[in-house]
């Protein structure tokens, strides 16, 4: 026989247990936060101290007064030992090559997964797993006929050259197809039924389903497009076509000269702001696009 | 006038044939239903009538005109799909027009075709919403709508009713009925409930294994159902088939299970002896004036204004008899009785109807 167990009791028991978990789970979420937020935190309040406070060693963790003048030299006139190129130019170079990316990628995996899903033509299975080799060759594997290519298209130092080899993606390509898998037959048959073409179909209804996808996809591919480094270090010589990323790397010399800290930080926090901006805007939509299936 | 017209269709998918040959005519304004189980063709012939397939041989009319080789929207039809197939991210206003918007039909007709048909469909207030805002009843209606709009010459319903729960599946049968009546457009509908095929149907086509089995009114089919198939397709329980043999020169039926039934509209063909299958529908069974016969009792399932019995009659064959009002349990073995006017003879190797 058990003891009876006064219910007050084990209500007092289960009141502690919770109160238990809710400290646990804020705990590790206050740990994950400060693992990802410090090294933003320092940076930012880096971009606010000048250059001797940063040099002495000391890893300010309050503001100092020389925002304003760091900002305006990363924008004016650009940082560190290149102290030739602005950060505003390099800002606009990584926009358009992001968004060049983003938009070629979205148009191309688009289109050649609405031809594997929806038409029948000889050698579709073929284009499909031709296009799904290509996930075992990134960029960096391909790097050297890739910019051979480049080179004898005579691309090289253009933004048709930073963006073309980084468009062709089998992994939209997929994605857009796993979610084309999952329209019902239905809608295709009932646009049949009401006279609309293949190329109507593709914009009033197809398009308009994707919308979420799209965005979701858009978001991850500007994120990539921005942080892309080594093929715009290979095919980029000008100064004046240099992106945010590379030029933020040359800022730091790897000589005994000293580094402007104060300046390369206010450059890496510019060069951190339109990711973040485009996250923050469409982040109700990329949600959405990756949890929900609209049906 | 617009009449459908299907000669010889038939369709195979690689090596394994789905129609082997369907001849159908249908009258201007005619509703027919084909019913059928699952895989039995019906909805490949649909969708071949429809044009979203294209049959391996034979020939589809529309009011007269070859569309065999037509594209969908080239057929003056509209078809109502299953999940109804209403494109999510248009209004209801929108899901309707967008086939007109396609022909190029001007604004203010398609405007005034709207209203109208939400009008006759009592959809109005839901114009401006979108799909997913709508119930299963009022999803099949804009389905509806969307048909209708367009003013086709022939409707295809391909199961619509099937997503809904009893009680709406009910009343929008009803619905659908009058609103084809009404409008007295050529129909095409398919589906597997045979009690939408019953109701709905000014015609039946009943589907089995590729072939029409019969094409009768459903009264007829009921009635007269022309094979065994059809027979235990059509009625609800299943009709009892029973074995037994030609006797007394072709004028009555020795039964399996003991009993002699004498035909009551004259002898069939064939010697003493030949096999047969004789069809008895539960409804014709009866606690007394017929033919009698023991019955061990399996199972009891009062329905409240009937009861099925289930049993096993001597010999191991088992015999469903649906009788009116409640039956007290009465123990394991009861008589009942066979009524021997409205047994369906067929012949046991084909499965065809036997007439007197």
């Amino acid at each position: 026989m058990r003891a009876v167990v006064d219910p007050d009791v084990l209500a007092r028991q289960a009141e502690r247990r919770q109160v238990l978990g809710r400290w646990l789970a804020h705990g590790a979420l206050g740990l994950g936060v400060l693992v990802f937020a410090l090294p933003i935190w320092i940076t930012l309040m880096g971009s606010t101290h000048d250059a001797a406070t940063i040099g002495r060693g000391d890893v300010p963790l309050l503001p100092g007064g020389h925002a304003l003048e760091n900002y305006a030299t990363a924008l004016g006139q650009g940082g560190g030992r290149s102290m030739s190129t602005p950060v505003g130019g390099m800002l606009l170079n990584s926009a358009i090559m992001a968004l060049l990316i983003v938009s070629g990628k979205i148009a191309i995996s688009l289109l050649s997964a609405y031809a594997v899903v929806f038409f029948r033509f000889p050698g579709r299975m073929l284009a499909f797993w031709t296009i799904f080799l290509t996930l075992m060759l990134p960029v960096e594997v391909r790097i050297i006929p890739t910019y051979q290519v480049i080179v004898d298209l005579n691309l090289f130092n253009s933004f048709a050259g930073l963006s073309l080899p980084l468009i062709a993606s089998a992994t939209a390509t997929l994605l857009f197809r796993q979610f084309f898998l999952t329209i019902p037959d239905e809608y295709v048959e009932a646009a049949k039924m009401d006279g609309a073409g293949p190329l109507r179909f593709f914009r009033d209804i197809l398009l308009p389903l994707s919308v979420t996808n799209i965005a979701a996809l858009g978001v991850i591919l500007f994120i990539y497009g921005w942080n892309q480094y080594l093929w715009p270090l290979l095919i980029v010589n000008d100064r004046s076509m240099e992106t945010i990323v590379v030029g933020l790397t040359k800022m730091i010399g790897n000589g005994d000269a000293q580094n402007e800290w104060n300046t390369i930080m206010a450059t890496a926090v510019l060069a951190m702001m339109p990711p973040v901006l485009v996250v923050v805007l469409l982040q109700r939509w990329f949600i959405k696009g990756l949890t929900e299936t609209e049906k | 006038m617009s009449t459908l017209n299907l000669s010889g269709i038939t369709k195979s998918f690689g090596t394994t044939t789905v129609l082997h040959g369907i001849d159908l005519g249908v009258a201007d304004g005619e509703m027919i239903v084909i019913v059928g189980a699952s895989g039995c063709g019906k909805s490949t012939l649909l969708r071949i009538v429809a044009g979203l397939e294209t049959p391996t041989t034979g020939h589809v009319a529309i009011a007269g005109r070859e569309v065999t080789r037509l594209e969908p929207a080239d057929r003056d039809i509209a078809m109502v799909f299953q999940n109804y197939a209403l494109y999510p991210h248009m209004t209801v206003a929108q899901n309707m027009a967008y086939g007109l918007k396609i022909r190029g039909t001007p604004k203010e007709e398609i405007a005034r075709r709207v209203a109208e048909t939400a009008t006759l469909l009592g959809i109005q207030p839901l114009l401006e919403r979108k799909p997913r805002q709508l119930s299963g009843g009022q999803r099949q209606r804009v389905a509806m709508g969307r048909a209708i709009i367009r003013e086709p010459k022939l409707f295809l319903f391909d199961e619509p009713l099937s997503n809904l729960d009893a009680k709406l599946r009910v009343q929008m049968r009803g619905e659908i009925r009058r609103l084809q009546q009404r409008l007295g457009v050529t129909s095409l509908y398919v589906t597997h409930d045979q009690v939408e095929a019953m109701t709905l149907g000014d015609r039946l086509v009943v589907m089995h294994q590729g072939r029409a089995a019969q094409v009768a009114s459903p009264m007829e089919v009921w009635a007269r159902p022309a094979d065994t198939y059809v027979a235990s397709f059509i009625g609800s329980p299943a009709m009892n088939l029973l074995e037994g043999w030609l006797a007394e020169d072709g004028a009555a039926v020795q039964l399996k299970a003991g009993p002699l039934l004498w035909f009551t509209d004259g002898p069939r063909p064939g010697g003493n002896g030949r096999p047969l299958t004789i069809g008895i529908r539960p409804e014709h069974v009866l606690r007394e004036g017929g033919v009698p016969v023991d019955v061990e009792l399996e199972l009891v399932e009062p329905l409240g204004s009937e009861t099925v019995l289930h049993g096993l009659l001597p010999g191991g064959e088992t015999l469903t008899a649906k009788l009116p009002g409640m039956v007290p349990a009465v123990g394991s073995a009861m008589e009942m009785h066979l009524l021997a006017e409205a047994m369906h003879v067929f012949d046991a190797s084909t499965g065809k109807r036997l007439e007197a």
